[in-house]
């Protein structure tokens, strides 16, 4: 599984840049968790990558491995139970996997940062907001406390928490879920961060706090040309923003496409059935399709497709064979055996 | 607030989005942590505010004695002994002629003097390991935690009197902040596992929750996730334990001089004055009940301080 997604649409003559390939590139990435059943492939040679100014919206339904992934990148994979087992993160050109704790704590935060699903357990409940912003300029660039405090104000003025002065001594829990949300945000983009990994950032909130929040790391992203890697298990929060998506499942890459490809046109069975498990309008009365059967074990994954147990389009060879990424068109990767027949749309 | 600034739109350009959502977070007024809702809770308890009363007097007698009686403690009349309370000597007169008033009052500087330094001893000590036990885990977590439990393994009484015993045997004549340095440190050092386990407990609570995450993921090293985001969360249960363990050390200190392994005279102790009165019992009870009753009025105090502060930062009991 060493077939590498090529980024054709690289953002050509950026300044300084003394490496090849994508800003921050997953490459054939192996993350086992051992337990007391057995070992667990949580992430099984996922590949992908994300340049500046570019979306990337990795897409799966829980245990797919999309978080792991992410704690990967971010280096806060809890090991043990975590191991890497083999693959390379690549951030402007340099392996993170292979570099000391102290040299990749000072990417965290400012070269590549994070912002979680649950704004409130993720926010310290024992300090203020503002002292939780300003410690991000404490830390790495070692400001002062009432310049940390300025900056803290002004952040959370970008990131429209309105009255940002008076509410820059209160605590996470005087904050609605939308507030926390932007305060997260507020931390997480603080110093002007290359990569911005949203993990689930609207799972926990309204749908109307949804689009707001979207909107605004839609909007944080053009201003400062940073990298988004928006891991989500909702494909309409993915459709408006993203520019490419990783469909996931069972800690592989199934599908990787152009937003507009895959929703025009999904080329494997899994993509396909999520896309028609979305509720629409003209379905009135109808019952709600839904894929049949339960995402895989990862103690026990299935044989040859990790998906054939649930697939329409299963024939014989998906049982015993592996399916490598083949290549679609382009930058465009499906693995199914049979994605052109997923494309035409000719069940078995 | 009055910062007129602060009026102002600003750069946010306050969309009707926003604003209706800030409508739903609470009204903007006094910043409130754990700690200030704590104190306000606690300040309409009349457990809180018994103890704390209580507290406070035995403090300042314990600082300032001379407030409380004029009689000097070390003053002896031997022909006086055992003498019932009287109006000239309210506690009555003990076995060596001496104003048990004026003991009774001395006597609160040291058991608060042993029982605070103890504590703060154990809890240094168990706090420090707890920390680096629940923080690192796996061997570290085995080596401390298998280390603490032989000492938790121990009796205390008979483990203190066997290490008393041989550090200031009986015959020796230490001088007072010998003998008193003494068995603080052995009541830490038989004490700290307790508060080891406690901290060790509430370090892992708080480790994987994801604002302990979040900081790492941006960026922050070990140690200022310790000392940020563990200890400041993992606090509440260590200071309840820590108080009610000040009266506990207080009752050991007693038992322990009771014994007669513990302080002993010159120093002034209520546990040395139940020792030193256990025979006269039937006699001449004053001079045993008064210290006793002090004691025992202290350790309550303590641990009802702990339980009411519990209370207050435990939101689930409320």
């Amino acid at each position: 599984m060493t077939e590498m997604i090529s980024t054709q649409s690289r953002p050509a003559g950026e300044a300084g840049r003394n490496y090849s390939g994508s800003l921050l590139e997953v490459d054939n990435l192996l993350v086992e968790f051992h337990t007391r059943q057995g070992v667990a492939k949580a992430v099984n040679g996922v590949t992908y990558s994300v340049d500046a100014g570019e979306t990337l919206a990795v897409l799966g339904e829980s245990g797919s491995g999309k978080s792991v992934t992410a704690q990967t990148i971010m280096g806060i994979l809890d090991m043990p139970p975590g191991r890497i087992t083999g693959g390379e993160i690549r951030f402007r050109g340099v392996d993170l996997l292979k570099l000391p704790e102290a040299e990749r704590r000072k990417i965290r935060g400012a070269g590549i940062s994070m912002i979680f699903q649950d704004a409130l357990s993720a926010l310290n409940p024992v300090f203020p907001v503002g002292w939780q912003i300003g410690e991000m300029f404490r830390v790495h660039r070692g400001t002062s406390r009432a310049e940390a405090k300025k900056k803290a104000i002004e952040l959370m003025d970008k990131v429209r928490i309105p009255a940002a002065k008076q509410r820059v001594n209160d605590y996470p829990h005087q904050f609605s879920g939308g507030m926390r949300q932007r305060i997260m945000i507020a931390m997480a983009i603080a110093l002007d961060p290359e990569i911005l990994i949203a993990d689930e950032p609207t799972t926990a909130l309204d749908v109307t706090v949804q689009a707001q929040i979207m909107e605004l790391l839609a909007e944080l992203q053009r201003e400062s040309n940073m990298g988004l890697i928006l891991i989500t298990h909702d494909l309409g929060v993915v459709a408006d923003v993203a520019d490419k998506i990783a469909v996931m499942y069972g800690g592989r890459i199934v599908e990787h496409a152009s937003v507009h490809e895959l929703y025009a046109n999904p080329a494997h069975p899994y993509a396909k059935g999520l896309l028609e498990s979305i509720p629409r309008v003209d379905q009135k009365g109808q019952e709600l399709y839904a894929i049949k059967g339960t995402p895989p074990n990862l103690l026990r994954m299935p044989s040859g497709c990790a998906f054939h147990p649930r697939c329409p389009y299963r024939r014989d060879n998906c049982v015993t064979d592996v399916p490598p990424l083949y290549e679609v068109d382009g930058s465009r990767r499906s693995a199914c055996h049979y994605w052109r027949e997923v494309l035409d749309g000719t069940a078995g | 607030m009055s910062d007129p600034t602060a009026l102002q739109p600003g750069p946010v350009t306050t969309d009707a989005q926003a604003t209706t959502e800030s409508q739903a977070t609470a009204p903007v007024g006094k910043p409130s942590s754990l700690w200030s809702d704590a104190w306000h809770e606690l300040r309409r308890k009349p457990l809180f505010i018994i103890s704390s009363v209580l507290l406070l007097v035995i403090l300042v007698m314990a600082a300032f004695p001379q407030l409380f009686t004029s009689v000097n403690p070390e003053w002896a009349d031997l022909k006086k002994s055992l003498q019932p309370p009287s109006s000239e000597h309210i506690f009555g007169i003990d076995i060596q002629g001496r104003d048990v008033f004026a003991r009774t009052i001395y006597g609160a500087r040291t058991s608060i003097l042993v029982g605070v330094l103890a504590t703060l001893a154990s809890t240094l000590i168990g706090g420090l390991f707890g920390i680096v036990a629940g923080y690192l885990g796996r061997w570290a977590d085995t080596l401390i935690s298998r280390f603490a439990e032989i000492f938790l393994g121990l009796p205390y009484v008979l483990g203190a009197i066997i290490v008393l015993s041989t550090l200031a045997p009986v015959s020796s004549d230490p001088s007072r902040l010998r003998i008193m340095v003494i068995v603080i440190l052995v009541m830490a050092l038989l004490g700290w596992p307790i508060l080891m386990r406690i901290s060790r407990s509430a370090i892992l609570a708080v480790k994987h929750s994801d604002y302990v995450m979040a900081a790492r993921g941006l960026g922050a090293s070990p140690m200022r996730i310790v000392f940020r985001h563990l200890l400041p969360n993992a606090l509440a249960p260590i200071i309840v334990v820590a108080t009610i363990t000040v009266g506990s050390y207080i009752g050991v200190e007693a038992t322990l001089s009771f014994l007669g392994v513990g302080l002993r005279s010159p120093v002034i102790s209520w546990g040395l004055a139940i020792s030193e009165h256990a025979n006269y019992l039937r006699t001449a009870p004053h001079a045993l009940l008064f210290p006793a009753a002090f004691l025992s009025a202290t350790v309550l105090t303590f641990v009802m301080l702990g339980d009411a502060v519990r209370d207050a930062l435990d939101p689930k009991l409320r």
